[in-house]
């Protein structure tokens, strides 16, 4: 009785959209806690693993979603970022030179070195990629993206020196002042701080003069250049910014699992953290970050089962494909879910 | 011609073995409506895609407002103050008629290198965009979807979003199409109201529309100008009905 | 380096080529006249390969091994048109690319449920074990010689149906003006599902002649739909011709990357720097390829029919 009350009060100041928000946010704050009373503490790895993925996918989303490039490069940045941190962890902890590099740096285990280096970098091939790639449209822009992300993955490949295909194991995380980043807890909620931010970054980005632009090119770009855009400018600043998005994943993800590997580059990488965006919800913040979480989620849950989980991968990526466009968070919303 | 805001010269496309436009040569002048009739396959359509840079010439030229505008980008075209609306509506169907207006505001603004500032609630955008729905008469519409519109309203926000951006020239290509009698009038209206401040080359079928409003008219046939002049002139010339107004 | 060699990597260069246009040619048809990205064409190179090595095995007669591969490609692939692809032709890319990759996680998986995760084997039949000396003084796989054949023959046959057959002006129309062509009577749904079927029997051939060459094994398909799609992207989509082509530019790169790259880099560089820094540019040298030629071309090399 008392808790309809209560329900159809909070209806009347908050609207389905501000619940499922709340909701969200409050199962990520307390998740750690809950670990520790059903004695769970892998449920802390996987959820900062959902949390470093949801990164990833919501930097491709300001991309995809709000703007209509589908790229399947991104791989490519949140390899990269994860390459920058793990050849600074390799080179500081064999205390070797970085040899392609002028002087004798070896590299650092400062996360205030690597991890800011790893948003650069990452973000300095975003442009150059971008630049070149967003001269073509369409399925062009699509297989572009997808070379140069593959021509990095084969590049790290043919690089004995950082461990080539089998690639890099890292035997030291990343060191921030006053934290611990073995602690799994102190990950998780770092992680989360992150994702949060960049949450809040974005959602003041897409509703700015520049983010409207984005939108009114993936809703009609051929008007946008009519009304005076100079549409690949902005694209392409789009286009970084989601680069260095992913590549602060990467530092994040070579810390979690401590190792790299060419295998983050790979373009089934970029289309399963597309998959992730689609599946929560393309063009909404908070869609890919349920995605990211239903899909790890999945794999976890179903790889238990049986080894061949991915026979039901399949089907349901159609059948979402198909029939269910709006993405599980586009469900749980309704109409609101996205402000066009 | 001394005043012409559009000289178009020897302007010439085809697409395979067909001529859309054929050494195609007249002028705008600043200030007045400018009408282009023609019968289905002239090339109307063709022609204002290259005013606007959408389709590229074969040879000729196009000067706008002094500037050689032949073979500039879309764009920059409309940044110097030529703008178009389109025959079939073009908008931003998930925005509201207000956010569609206030996008060609924004346009006209500068630069949108601003990340902070929310858009749809910055009253630099948002009153400009409001004052142009009123001068159109949707200003009770502004809220609404695109998708939620008639389409007669659809082709009001047409222009409308085309204004926003304060050209000094805009090619209105077939902007009553499909309207009613009376949103037809209503749009005449405003047009009307346009003439001075904005030069306007209009494409338009509808002749009762073209001989009340147009100051001058071109008659396109195969993708060439068979005569330019006053209405009257355009009216009694025997080639023109011959070829066009049938028996009228 | 002599010339024999050279030609030699010249040959394997074509054979190269030749594999690739088998697959892109069915790709690039799909693509450009349904309009459809199908990630799920690999997934046909597979079953191809699967099949032939399974039925030749069995019946020990490769000829029949590579006629069941295509018979059972084109097979599955109409079934894949009719039950699933064909809901795809009207939506975007985004969707037709996500929908064909969880085909080809549920294609890979039903593989390793029949057939099991280890790798199969395919020995070529022993008339083509053999050498030829083709080349004055070099021995060179008859096997490879008997894949460039195919390949021609098969460019062949298809520039003769679509030239000359009226399948083929079906197929030159429904690429550009798809409702003229079903205003005049001819079923367009039927028509897709025989393009599709075709571009299917070809991967299946390709799979089925890769067999002898390559581990055959869940993932063959990914591996290849890469550079099937750099192929069909260089030579422009829908084009036949284009497809040939492309597939030919990328066997040459890669072909001449791999084998000439590290060699030319010796001459002003220390060995092993060469070697690795060679095997690394060579394997990216496609990718620059494309990248190249669309910046240059950014709708590709050729035009489909009709544009």
């Amino acid at each position: 009785m008392e808790t309809d009350v209560v329900l159809n009060s909070m209806k009347r100041f908050m609207s389905r959209k501000a619940i499922v928000h709340l909701l969200g946010l409050l199962i990520m704050l307390t998740l750690p806690f809950v670990a520790h009373v059903i004695d769970d503490p892998f449920l802390v790895t996987i959820a900062s693993r959902i949390l470093i993925y949801a990164l990833a996918a919501v930097s491709l989303d300001l991309i995809l979603g709000y703007c209509g490039m589908v790229s399947f490069g991104h791989g490519a940045f949140f390899g990269l970022g994860a390459y920058v941190v793990g050849i600074l962890i390799h080179h500081a902890y064999g205390e070797t030179a970085i040899t392609f590099l002028p002087g004798d740096w070896m590299g650092s285990f400062s996360a205030i070195v690597q991890w800011p280096l790893a948003v650069a970098i990452a973000g300095f091939f975003a442009l150059l990629i971008g630049a070149l790639s967003l001269r073509t449209a369409g399925v062009y822009f699509i297989m572009i993206t997808l070379a140069f992300a593959q021509m990095l993955y084969y590049f790290m490949i043919s690089l004995p020196t950082y461990g080539g295909e089998d690639g890099l194991n890292l035997w030291e995380r990343s060191q921030i002042p006053t934290l611990d980043l073995y602690d799994e807890i102190q990950f998780y909620y770092l992680s989360l701080v992150i994702l949060l931010v960049f949450l809040g970054l974005s959602y003041r980005v897409v509703n700015s003069r520049f983010g409207m632009v984005l939108r009114g090119c993936k809703q009609n770009e051929a008007r946008m250049k009519s009304l005076g855009f100079p549409v690949y400018r902005y694209k392409l600043i789009a286009f970084t910014i989601a680069g260095m998005g992913a590549g602060l994943a990467g530092a994040l993800i070579a810390n979690h699992t401590e190792f790299v590997g060419p295998g983050l580059m790979h373009w089934t990488r970029s289309g399963e953290i597309m998959v992730m965006v689609i599946l929560g919800g393309m063009g909404t913040l908070a869609g890919p970050i349920l995605g990211a979480a239903t899909l790890l989620l999945m794999e976890e849950v179903l790889s238990n089962m049986t080894e061949h989980w991915m026979v039901f991968l399949g089907p349901f990526l159609v059948f979402v494909v198909l029939f269910a466009r709006r993405g599980i968070y586009g469900w749980l919303v309704g109409k609101d879910a996205k402000d066009g | 011609m001394a005043d012409a805001i559009l000289e178009v010269s020897n302007l010439s496309k085809r697409f395979g073995a067909v001529a859309a436009s054929d050494s195609l040569t007249f002028a705008v002048e600043r200030g007045g409506i400018h009408a282009l009739i023609g019968p289905n396959g002239a090339g109307k359509s063709t022609a204002i895609g290259q005013f606007t840079g959408e389709i590229n010439p074969d040879s000729g030229r196009v000067v706008f407002d002094g500037h050689d505008i032949t073979h500039i980008e879309t764009y920059k075209r409309a940044q110097l103050g030529l703008q178009r609306s389109y025959q079939i509506t073009s908008l931003f169907p998930e925005f509201t008629a207000e956010d569609n207006v206030a996008m060609a505001v924004q346009s006209r603004q500068g630069h949108s290198f601003c990340f902070w500032t929310p858009a749809r609630t910055d009253k630099t955008l948002r009153d400009p965009a409001r004052a142009v729905l009123q001068r159109v008469g949707m200003a009770d519409k502004a809220d609404l979807k695109v998708t939620e519109l008639a389409h007669g309203e659809q082709r009001q926000l047409e222009l409308a979003v085309a204004l926003a951006s304060e050209p000094s020239m805009l090619l209105l290509d077939e902007p009553m199409a499909g309207m009613g009698q009376s949103e037809s009038l209503r749009m005449m209206e405003i047009l009307r109201t346009l003439k001075g401040d904005i030069s306007i080359l209009l494409v338009e079928h509808d002749m009762d529309v073209v001989f009340a409003l147009a100051d001058v008219i071109s008659v396109l046939v195969k993708g060439a100008v068979l005569m330019t002049g006053s209405p009257n002139e355009v009216r009694q010339n025997r080639d023109v009905r011959l070829a066009y107004l049938g028996d009228e | 380096m002599t010339l024999a060699l050279f030609l030699e990597q010249t040959l394997n260069a074509l054979q190269q080529g030749v594999m690739l246009f088998l697959m892109a040619a069915g790709l690039t048809l799909v693509f450009g006249i349904m309009h459809l990205i199908n990630l799920a064409h690999g997934s046909l190179y597979m079953v191809g390969a699967y099949v032939a090595a399974t039925v030749t095995q069995a019946s020990g007669n490769f000829a029949i091994g590579v006629l069941a591969a295509m018979g059972a490609a084109g097979l599955a692939g109409m079934i894949l048109e009719l039950f699933a692809l064909r809901r795809l032709y009207n939506r975007d890319h985004l969707d037709q690319v996500l929908a064909t990759f969880g085909v080809i996680l549920t294609a890979n998986e039903l593989t390793k449920i029949i057939w099991g995760p280890q790798a199969l084997f395919l020995s070529p039949p022993d008339i083509l074990s053999s050498t030829l000396e083709v080349i004055p003084g070099t021995p060179y796989p008859a096997y490879r010689l008997f894949i460039i054949a195919v390949g021609l023959l098969v460019g062949l046959g298809l520039r003769y149906l679509i030239v000359r057959t009226r399948l083929g002006m079906l197929i030159r129309a429904g690429a550009t003006h798809r409702e003229i062509v079903g205003a005049m009577g001819v079923n367009i749904d039927r028509l897709f599902t025989i393009v599709f079927g075709i571009g299917a029997m070809l991967a299946g051939l390709a799979g089925a002649m890769a067999g002898p060459m390559l581990a055959i094994e869940v993932g063959m398909g990914e591996s290849i739909l890469i550079l099937m799609f750099v192929v069909i992207i260089i030579g422009g989509i829908g084009s036949v011709r284009g497809a040939l082509v492309g597939a030919l530019l990328v066997g040459l790169v890669d072909t001449y990357g791999r084998a000439f790259l590290p060699f030319t880099l010796r001459s002003f560089m220390e060995p092993s720097a060469a070697d690795s820094i060679g095997a690394s540019f060579s394997s990216v040298a496609i990718y620059v390829l494309m990248a190249v030629v669309l910046i240059w071309r950014p709708r590709g090399l050729f035009q489909a029919y009709g544009n």
